[in-house]
């Protein structure tokens, strides 16, 4: 059987590329992806701890996390279809318009 | 094998009051287009004063649900009411602007009794799964309501960069949560506390740390305030009153009892992570809104700078002598700073113009002389602000810088201090620009916005009597679980 350190390894991976990638991407689609790879780390992290403690309710938690993204998807998509549209453009440097 | 009993049910009652009444209005707004627009605003009040109702019978109740994730007391009871009491506001200031500046969607008041769920279930979460839900319950309507003004741009902008960075953090919540579970195998406050003693300490340190990110991002304590400014320039000015007060209380709510339930164990670490976001905050909120030449902006800042006071109370969480003190005057700020916060918006909204004109200090200039009852509002809600007595905001810091002194940290209080002397800069020159230059501001005539401010300033003033006395009330009724 596999080390539950691994997956916690694994999980730390997934979620500091998830952070990094919202902090240097762009792209708005692509910030958006690095948000679900944050999720999906911590996804892993209370499967992987599930297995090891033999409950099930870090697995439960999961498809509330899941619930909770696909909610997230149809709010931030349709935000991110109306900049487009009225824009023509989802790069977040040329979006941004407010400053001080 | 737990099982649910009517308890649990009468818990949740407020809660299914709230959400059934909203997926009602859903309807309502689809079948009766053709009813007028004062129908929508119409029933979502009487929908939260109803769930208001049955949040009074809580008061006095004292017990967990559903297996400990939700609880239900006094510190729950208050910050349910204080959300719909926003809420109410929130509608009364918003019918006649969304007309006029031709927002106007029924979609908005449903977002937004949404959203106050969300706020109501962050004071009540007993389990940091549901800390997690209520956040995105309430975060994602208002997501959508921070974009309302489609196709203005400046909306667009600013409902895309709260729903970045608000995503964002609650990935930091959520790995937080993720690793107080992989550290004790469980969500429940309780449970983590009793498995504390064979927990990996740094897991929980880190978690509890990542936990302390995704709240701080909610109640826009620096250096996670970046989306601050934009998001509240941005959005609808009735929906920067509502998030204003809705997601600092409920950030704050959940933080307090996190930390001082979960977290007490933790506390050598925490305090000083705590007190340098406190100093950050107090620092960059009131000097970066001294810089400011639109009010909304400023008052963004000045929003950070109140998330700073609040937080230098919060990091006295480790003091056994100051922790009763401590969610008092949390709770007692939070109901001063949200008389004062609704009211000056309203006076902005009155000022206010399409495509975001009239919002420019130099827009301010003759206000005094134009109209008189709503520059002497102002006034008031700048004095409170800046914590200057008569007004609850004098009352509100006193508290806070009690509780900090309390609890022996003498150095917080100081920069608390002194950077209240400095936000008097910024707050005055509001007060100076209305007064003593001279200008011919447009001010709209809507007298819910004129109402809203009157009450909320004689609020804000009459209050101030009887701080006392009601902070003595609120220590007593309502925190017998701390």
């Amino acid at each position: 059987m596999v080390p539950v350190s691994y997956y916690f390894a694994l999980s730390a991976i997934l979620f500091t590329l998830g952070a990094l990638g919202v902090l240097i991407r762009r792209n708005a689609i692509i910030v958006f992806m690095s948000i679900e790879l944050m999720l999906n780390a911590a996804n892993l992290l209370f499967v992987a701890f599930a297995r090891t403690y033999g409950a099930l309710n870090g697995q439960i938690y999961v498809f509330f996390v899941i619930a909770v993204a696909a909610a997230e998807v149809a709010v931030g998509l349709a935000l991110i279809v109306a900049i487009f549209r009225s824009r023509q453009t989802v790069n977040l440097d040329e979006i941004s318009s407010m400053k001080g | 094998m737990p099982t649910f009993t009517a308890l649990d049910f009468q818990i949740l009652l407020p809660q299914i009051v709230l959400v059934s009444w909203a997926c009602a209005l859903l309807l309502v707004s689809v079948f009766a287009r053709r009813a007028g627009p004062g129908l929508m605003p119409l029933l979502s009040a009487l929908g939260l004063l109803v769930t208001g109702i049955f949040v009074a019978f809580q008061f006095n109740l004292e017990a967990e649900g559903f297996g400990g994730m939700l609880v239900a007391d006094g510190f729950s009871a208050f910050l349910s009411l204080l959300v719909i009491f926003g809420g109410l506001l929130t509608i009364v200031l918003s019918y006649n602007y969304l007309q006029r500046m031709d927002w106007a969607k029924p979609e908005y008041y449903v977002l937004m009794l949404f959203s106050i769920s969300g706020m109501m279930l962050m004071g009540a979460a007993g389990d940091l799964i549901v800390v997690f839900l209520a956040l995105e319950l309430l975060s994602i309507p208002l997501y959508v309501l921070a974009a309302f003004a489609y196709p203005d741009k400046r909306s667009e902008e600013a409902g895309l960069k709260y729903f970045l960075l608000g995503a964002f953090a609650s990935g930091f919540l959520l790995y937080g949560v993720a690793l107080v579970y992989a550290a004790t195998g469980s969500t429940s406050f309780t449970q983590i506390v009793a498995a504390l003693a064979t927990a990996q300490p740094l897991y929980l340190a880190t978690g509890a740390g990542l936990i302390l990110v995704g709240l701080g991002f909610k109640v826009a304590a620096v250096p996670f305030h970046m989306w601050t400014p934009d998001v509240y320039q941005g959005s609808p000015t009735s929906v920067t009153a509502f998030m204003a007060l809705g997601a600092k209380a409920a950030g704050f709510a959940a933080l307090v009892r996190i930390l001082l339930v979960v977290f007490p164990s933790v506390s050598a670490q925490l305090t000083p992570v705590l007190a340098g976001l406190t100093v950050a905050t107090l620092v960059v909120g009131n000097l970066l809104a001294i810089a400011q030449s639109n009010v909304k902006r400023m008052l963004a800042y000045s929003s950070i700078s109140h998330a700073g006071f609040l937080l230098m109370a919060v990091s006295a969480y480790g003091s056994d002598a100051a922790r009763f003190d401590l969610v008092a005057s949390v709770l007692f700020y939070l109901l001063a700073f949200a008389l004062a916060s609704f009211g000056s918006w309203a006076v902005v909204m009155a000022l206010e113009h399409k495509e975001g004109r009239g919002l420019e200090f130099a827009d301010y200039a003759g206000l005094g002389r134009k109209a008189p009852g709503l520059a002497a509002a102002m006034v008031v809600f700048m004095l409170s602000f800046t914590g200057v007595p008569p007004t609850l905001g004098f009352a509100g810091k006193f508290y806070l810088f009690r509780t900090v002194l309390e609890a022996g940290q003498v150095g917080l209080a100081l920069v608390g201090v002194l950077t209240s002397l400095v936000s008097a800069y910024y707050y005055l020159r509001l007060i100076v620009v209305m007064y003593m230059q001279k200008g011919t501001p447009k001010v709209h005539d809507d007298r819910s916005l004129a109402w809203t401010a009157g009450l909320t300033a004689a609020a804000t003033v009459v209050l101030f009597l009887f701080a006392q006395p009601l902070f003595g009330w609120a220590a007593q009724a309502l925190l017998k679980i701390f």
